[in-house]
């Protein structure tokens, strides 16, 4: 077992509690710049993928984890930064403007809708977030002459400095550049997470009426949250444009909203790790169940192709155990493997039985 | 001049009248106990002062201000901090974590600074920093700082929560039911907190207690409440000694005495 010896308050404000685990981060970092230079052009590309999905998991993360607010409505988020992106690049604005635009806009929208909606909790904000998807799916398909309509839009090829960034022509630089904007994007987050805006999302998903108590503005605070949550998916929504170069309103669809939250509760709910672990999870098993489907009609002759909804299906099954058996998510359950190991052979069996899951936030009086 | 004035304080329920006149002040460095019977009001009167009840009719003063219009997130920043009876703290996080969000009201950076960490962030850390460490220090909590809430021992949450108010460095602190559920001797440690709060850091308490023995040890005067009224302010023997008190405690003590 590690003991961290403090000299000063630095150390709890700290990133990181000590040397070894800024290691870990520079070799991941490491392995993650190179990636390029190891892997083909179809595995890269998965990569690149699985880093938007970690996006958008950590902007949903916010909202979800980290304030106990849950929505059903961020593939809307998804579709309004996608459509702002392209949108403002077809119109002739560079990347490097349209980009950050596009996350603005979406952020702003989500702070606005949420000054009526956080009013509401738990299973009526998921419901009233359903219905901000439906608006803006619907939205999309009148506004036409900006989105394209049901035919759809395509997302430029992006251009900075003169350097290609394309999705085809140069997939080394479209994969840093996410991979930059993801890592910039979690250093800001783990920043907030110490900060007093960090603290102030954690005290109003635990306690509204304390946080109230304590002069925290429950409603300022929930919309900031929100706010910043549907910006970030916004950005996420923005490089998933971009990846699928031509795109119309089904690529955001409701399961697009529904495998976020699969994102963030398998990950872990209340941790930033849990929206990388979580998209992980959810772009891998698809391949792995293709993997398998072609292997088991390779090799046996079972034809499990002609099924449909096999995946869908796998990955419920996937997320009732999870809920059922491990509420703290993948992450969770790595806490728990990398305690018992450093307590070895101290663990207990029932240490880890105080856990709750963060999914409620009806406690206002 | 007092610190805290309370005139003619009501708040209906449709019928229910859980609160119906009550007026008292509290003068700076005074320990002000209500007590009563279960269901008497006493909780309510502190939900109505730190704002969570909109009072049907009467006033509340403090420190000359009028705060009947304020909003429940605007009085910690005026200088009252309150406990809960059925502790509110946030599971989830450590006691440190608890400690630091009672600075919220002392915060002087905005989200946009907080998300770059900016070195004025990091400044601003240190310094609240140092102020929750003096309140650790005060409440003996050095044991359990990186403990999360969840995992601790009901008592010590107790203690958690009067460390949060006084995070916030409050002029006034409501304690709601502070002894209840704890053990003699853990009773006794915040009868010596309360005097400190007093004495060493200049602070009003007013506080709701059935813990007699607390009461009398530890405050100056005493506003017993029955029914959502007031039945006798005075000092704690006084007030023990009012055979209207008396009655709403024992029902027929009164007639049994005579």
């Amino acid at each position: 077992m590690r003991i961290v010896f403090k000299t000063s308050y630095d150390k709890d404000i700290d990133l990181h509690e000590h040397g070894w685990s800024r290691a870990k981060i520079a070799v991941l970092a490491a392995i993650m710049v190179l990636l390029p230079f190891f892997v083909g052009e179809y595995y890269l590309a998965e990569a690149a993928n699985t880093l938007i999905w970690a996006l958008a998991g950590m902007g949903l993360m916010v909202a979800v984890g980290h304030t106990g607010q849950v929505s059903l409505g961020h593939a809307a988020f998804l579709a309004i930064g996608a459509y702002t992106d392209s949108a403002l690049m077809n119109a002739g604005l560079p990347f490097l403007l349209s980009f950050p635009i596009a996350g603005i806009v979406t952020g702003i929208f989500g702070a606005i809708i949420a000054i009526p909606a956080v009013r509401m909790s738990g299973i009526y904000l998921a419901i009233a977030t359903l219905a901000v998807f439906a608006i803006v799916e619907e939205l999309v398909i009148l506004l036409e002459p900006i989105t394209g309509g049901v035919g759809g839009i395509m997302a430029p090829s992006i251009q900075i400095f003169g350097i290609s960034f394309d999705r085809y022509g140069a997939l080394d630089n479209f994969y840093w550049l996410i991979l930059a904007i993801v890592a910039l994007v979690t250093w800001g987050y783990a920043n907030l997470m110490r900060s007093p805006t960090g603290r102030s999302f954690l005290a109003v998903r635990d306690s509204e009426v304390s946080a109230r108590a304590l002069g925290i503005n429950v409603t300022r605070t929930r919309s900031l949250a929100f706010g910043l949550s549907t910006g970030v998916t916004g950005l996420a929504g923005a490089l998933m444009g971009h990846y699928i170069g031509f795109y119309n309103y089904e690529l955001f669809s409701i399961f697009i909203s529904i495998n976020l939250l699969l994102v963030v509760t398998i990950g872990g709910l209340g941790f930033i790790q849990g929206a990388f672990l979580g998209a992980l999870l959810i772009t891998a098993v698809p391949q792995v169940i293709a993997i398998a489907r072609d292997g088991l009609n390779a090799n046996f002759g079972i034809d499990l192709g002609g099924i449909p909804g096999l995946d869908t299906m796998i990955f419920a099954v996937i997320l009732i155990l999870f809920i059922i058996f491990e509420p703290t998510g993948l992450y969770g359950r790595w806490l728990k493997i990398r305690t018992w190991f450093e307590i070895f052979p101290l663990a207990r069996r029932d240490m880890f039985r105080r856990q709750k899951s963060y999914l409620k936030t009806e406690r206002m009086k | 001049m007092s610190l805290l004035e309370v005139k003619d304080l009501a708040v209906h329920f449709g019928g229910v009248k859980a609160v119906d006149g009550v007026s008292f002040d509290v003068s700076p460095g005074e320990v002000f106990a209500i007590i009563g019977p279960n269901g008497a009001g006493k909780s309510t009167i502190f939900n109505l002062i730190s704002r969570i009840y909109e009072p049907t009719r009467g006033t509340l003063r403090f420190d000359g201000k009028d705060i009947t219009g304020l909003k429940a997130h605007d009085i910690a920043r005026l200088g009252i901090a309150r406990t809960f009876q059925n502790i509110e703290l946030f599971d989830h996080s450590t006691v440190l974590d608890n400690l630091l969000m009672g600075r919220h009201t002392h915060r002087a950076t905005n989200f946009i600074q907080d998300i770059l960490f900016l070195p004025k962030v990091r400044r601003e850390e240190r310094a609240h920093r140092l102020r929750v460490e003096e309140v650790i220090e005060f409440l003996e909590l050095e044991a359990y700082r990186t403990k999360m809430i969840a995992g601790l021992p009901y008592g010590v949450r107790k203690v958690v929560e009067i460390g949060r108010a006084l995070a916030i460095g409050p002029k006034l602190i409501l304690l709601d039911e502070p002894a209840s559920g704890l053990s003699v001797e853990e009773t006794q440690d915040v009868a010596f907190w309360i005097e400190d709060m007093r004495r060493d850091m200049g602070l009003t308490v007013l506080m709701v207690e059935h813990d007699m023995s607390l009461v009398n040890q530890v405050s100056d005067r005493v506003l017993a409440v029955a029914n959502g009224k007031p039945l006798a302010m005075g000092t704690p023997s006084e007030v023990q000694a009012d055979p209207q008190v008396q009655a709403a405690y024992l029902g027929t003590a009164v007639e049994d005495a005579a």
